[in-house]
């Protein structure tokens, strides 16, 4: 290819112990849970804080109020730190009788280290349970559609760098669109538009002219930062009452469900956008795995050439499926501006696409784990939020840079080689 | 389709039964379908797209197009006024300004044009290392800021001999990037983490990692609150290349060196053909016996070390009154640009890094002079890169000829069958 620099191709070199019929002994996990088993030792027991730890598990609006969770600080860190070893054990014990560690042990796992960590940060201070999920969920939120835009479109065999531009575009244009009609719905559809425009641009320069796709990304995310910025310091700023004042949407409480403890405001008493992504999470969810649509989708995503031989249209299916995940990554931009800040502002963004695209690549291109990954993503964030509000003993900067540690940790230990769609990123030259 | 692929020689283009081209007409079809064309017609058309959004987003042209019926003669004059103004002050700020009275002051936008491009062209050049031995570095912000505090620390803390203590300077911050990218390399080699994921995360913890240090720990300025680094010795600080009234300094020596030696590298040695042939393939490379994973790790402290010297380039020569966190300001990330557009090749990273800079020096002076938000230069500087990497949509818009195109239909198209197996 001409005018194709060499550049990443994810995930096409196979495992490097290449077995995928016997099993091979993998080590990783358990080393992971060993160093997390002494760090936690280290902070929980070694250095153990004394006093009181609450959890507070409902809001004052609450229809059935769960009394506050009290657990005493050092004798929790080290219950949590002896557990935390038992498990390294079994899964160790497991990895020698030639099994692995089941998923759900490692879930396990994580929620026990992490209430440890939440008990130890907490003494003598009180954590609003509901409060920290209900702001995880809301930062997650963009992280979400980005994530389902990441998805499809990469499923369909094009790298979609684009999504932090998708979203930039999707914010403003749902600001501008919101403002100038007083509708928020209408800036939601504009949203849409405009992250399909940004995807359109990316796909016809990936899918027609060949461009390598990680050069469309990368420069489309700086076109549209441009853009937007230019015409937010020259158009909007100066008639911000006019144009830079969207109306937001209005929480919606789902009756019963939003009742129920601790899980009703979280998931339940959300805006309208929530709500879509929930159903977006679902159909995306669904129509890949599920149904022609997703068939067709996948199959031009892992092999375009036996997609061709069928009789389906390559470009066409990548060029439209593009399109569609820019309209989802758009919605996910209205959100910033509709949803939680309300007003455009310059970068506001703020790398929420990058964050997107590790969790596409963290979910291994699976919409489900995709969307827990952004979850976590969403959940480290908002955790430092909350412990600098209550006070941490740690220095603030230790604790923002603990979700990303975690999450290369993560990826090093628990994900490791991750595959994607076999075709992603190659442009398909029919011959 | 047939175009950016299909380089195969078509038969009949050469030996045309209609008779041999004249010269001048072979001539005017290298001209019109080179690369040198295209490039140069890139740049015209990201020019006219920032000019029409200058022109449509100026208070005066949307006065007088209020009345643009009436008189379109003002309107056109001011659609005039403002492109012209922008461009002229943009050429202004990074090539040479006509106002000042000597040579000497008017040349010196373009030292300025050079002084920006030099971190923009090391980092490029180690983007693009990257790019060509199959990795996505974008981790250019935390490899700058380690490099530049392990770096920046040896100049203001440490005391040595004029000269030596640059070099240490140096050494170390370039191998603070190194650090900072062979742990990616490392981990990708060890665990096949994604280098995409890796590198993002490790930007943000070398962010607050260095927000730490400058607010508590052994960057600190004594006595000051200001999360700002104290400034650089002398001893350290590298040497003005055209006296104390410009701003160029030895750094740009370093940028030439730095691309020759990626050239050296990558086209010359042993190790540069093992990233290549892991870039290409690494099936095909692991078959041939290069040890993938020891080029990952490779690959990664190198380009590291490069992005690294753009850090290291801010702290002992740009910036020499102490730096802080934002230190960086986005180098990082217009280095994969840069290297987009010098399509991973060095000597074209270096061409690109000084087009960007001359960027960078003029939007800020147009931003001053005229008023036009410093953001339109990113808009420009991305549509070049996009029409420089799709030439058949310039060549669609200038209605120039494909290359290699049969000029006449005249032949049977005979080999299609053959071509087909």
């Amino acid at each position: 290819m001409s005018t194709v620099a060499p550049v990443v191709q994810p995930a096409t070199t196979p495992a490097p112990n290449g077995g995928d019929f016997e099993f091979v002994k993998s080590w990783k996990v358990t080393i992971a849970l060993t160093i997390f088993t002494v760090l936690g030792f280290i902070l929980l027991v070694a250095f153990g804080r004394d006093g009181v730890s609450t959890m507070r598990l409902s809001t004052s609006r609450d229809l059935i109020q769960l009394p506050d969770l009290e657990l005493p600080t050092r004798v929790t860190g080290i219950v949590i730190s002896v557990l935390l070893l038992l498990i390294t054990g079994v899964s160790a014990w497991l990895v020698r009788a030639k099994t692995k560690a089941p998923i759900w042990l490692i879930a396990v796992y994580a929620v026990l280290l992490l209430v440890g960590f939440l008990a130890w940060a907490a003494a003598d201070k009180s954590i609003p349970v509901p409060g920290l999920l209900f702001g995880s969920l809301s930062l997650a939120v963009p992280l979400i559609f980005g994530a389902l835009g990441g998805v499809i479109s990469e499923r369909a065999g094009v790298v979609n760098i684009a999504i932090e531009g998708q979203l930039l575009a999707g914010a403003f244009t749902s600001a501008l669109v919101a403002s100038l009609t007083n509708q928020p719905l209408l800036g939601l559809v504009a949203a849409m538009l405009a992250g399909t425009l940004v995807s359109m641009v990316l796909a016809s320069f990936s899918i027609k002219y060949f461009v390598d796709q990680v050069i469309v990304g990368v420069v489309l995310n700086v076109l549209v930062i441009g853009m937007t910025g230019f015409l937010y310091s020259q158009v909007m700023a100066p008639n911000a009452v006019l144009l830079n004042q969207p109306p937001r949407f209005e929480r919606i409480n789902i009756p019963l469900l939003s009742e129920i403890p601790i899980i009703g405001p979280v998931f339940f008493r959300q805006t309208l956008i929530v709500y879509i992504m929930y159903v977006a999470v679902a159909v995306v969810y669904y129509g890949i795995f599920h149904t022609k649509w997703g068939l067709r989708l996948r199959s031009v995503g892992e092999h375009p050439q036996a997609a061709d031989t069928v009789g389906i249209n390559v470009a066409a299916t990548r060029f439209w499926n593009v399109s569609i995940a820019g309209a989802v990554v758009g919605l996910g931009g209205a959100y910033f501006t509709l949803g939680s800040v309300g007003a455009f502002g310059k970068e506001m963004t703020a790398g929420a696409g990058f964050i997107a695209l590790a969790a596409v690549i963290f979910g291994r291109w699976d919409p489900i784990r995709a969307t827990l990954a952004a979850l976590l993503f969403g959940f480290a964030s908002n955790l430092q939020n909350v412990l600098s509000i209550i006070g941490s003993p740690v220095p603030s900067e230790f604790m923002l840079m603990l979700p990303y540690l975690v999450t290369i940790f993560a990826v090093a230990g628990l994900v490791g080689q991750s595959r994607g769609p076999a075709a992603s990123g190659k442009p398909y030259i029919k011959s | 389709m047939s175009t950016t692929q299909g380089q195969a020689p078509q038969p009949g283009t050469e030996t045309s039964p209609a008779g041999e081209p004249t010269r001048w007409h072979r001539m005017f079809r290298e001209i019109t379908t080179g690369s040198a064309i295209i490039s140069v017609l890139a740049v015209v058309l990201a020019l006219v797209v920032g000019a029409v959004m200058i022109a449509f987003t100026n208070k005066d042209v949307q006065a007088s197009a209020g009345y643009f019926f009436s008189r379109p003669g003002d309107t056109l004059v001011e659609i005039w006024n403002s492109v012209a103004g922008a461009y002229s002050a943009l050429f202004q700020g990074s090539i040479y300004n006509f106002r000042r009275p000597s040579f000497a002051d008017g040349i010196k936008p373009l030292t300025q044009t050079l002084t920006f491009a030099t971190p923009l062209i090391m980092a490029g050049l180690g983007v693009a290392l990257g790019f060509r031995a199959g990795m996505f570095n974008i981790g250019g912000r935390g490899q700058m800021l380690i490099a530049a505090a392990l770096g920046g620390w040896v100049g203001f803390a440490v005391d040595l001999p004029y000269g030596l203590h640059m070099v240490v300077a140096l050494v170390v911050g370039i191998l603070g990037g190194a650090l900072w990218g062979g742990i990616v390399g490392l981990l990708k080699a060890r665990t096949g983490a994604h280098e995409v994921i890796t590198t993002i995360m490790l930007n943000y913890v070398a962010f607050y990692l260095i927000s730490y240090l400058l607010r508590d720990g052994f960057l600190k300025t004594p006595g000051s609150n200001n999360p700002k680094s104290p400034a650089t010795k002398v001893t350290a600080v590298f040497p003005d290349l055209l006296g104390p009234s410009y701003t160029l300094h030895f750094g740009f020596i370093l940028a030439i060196a730095a691309t020759i030696f990626t050239w050296w590298l990558l086209s010359r040695s042993n190790l540069g053909f093992q990233f290549r042939a892991v870039g290409f393939n690494p099936n095909a490379a692991r078959v041939a016996g290069i040890s993938v994973q020891r080029m990952y790790v490779y690959a990664m402290m190198l380009s590291g070390g490069l992005v690294g010297l753009a850090g290291i380039n801010q702290v002992l020569g740009t910036s020499t009154s102490g730096f802080g966190a934002g230190l960086d300001s986005s180098i990082g990330f217009d280095a994969i640009t840069v290297a987009l557009l010098g399509r991973s090749k060095p000597w074209g990273v270096f061409w690109a890094g000084i087009l960007f800079g001359a960027f960078k020096a003029g939007g800020f002076s147009m931003q001053a002079a005229e008023g036009v938000p410093i953001d339109i230069v990113l808009v420009v500087q991305s549509l070049i890169v996009l029409f420089i990497a799709a030439p058949p949509l310039v060549r669609a818009i200038f209605r120039l000829p494909v290359p290699g195109a049969a000029r006449r239909t005249t032949q049977p198209n005979v080999s299609q069958e053959v071509a087909a197996k």
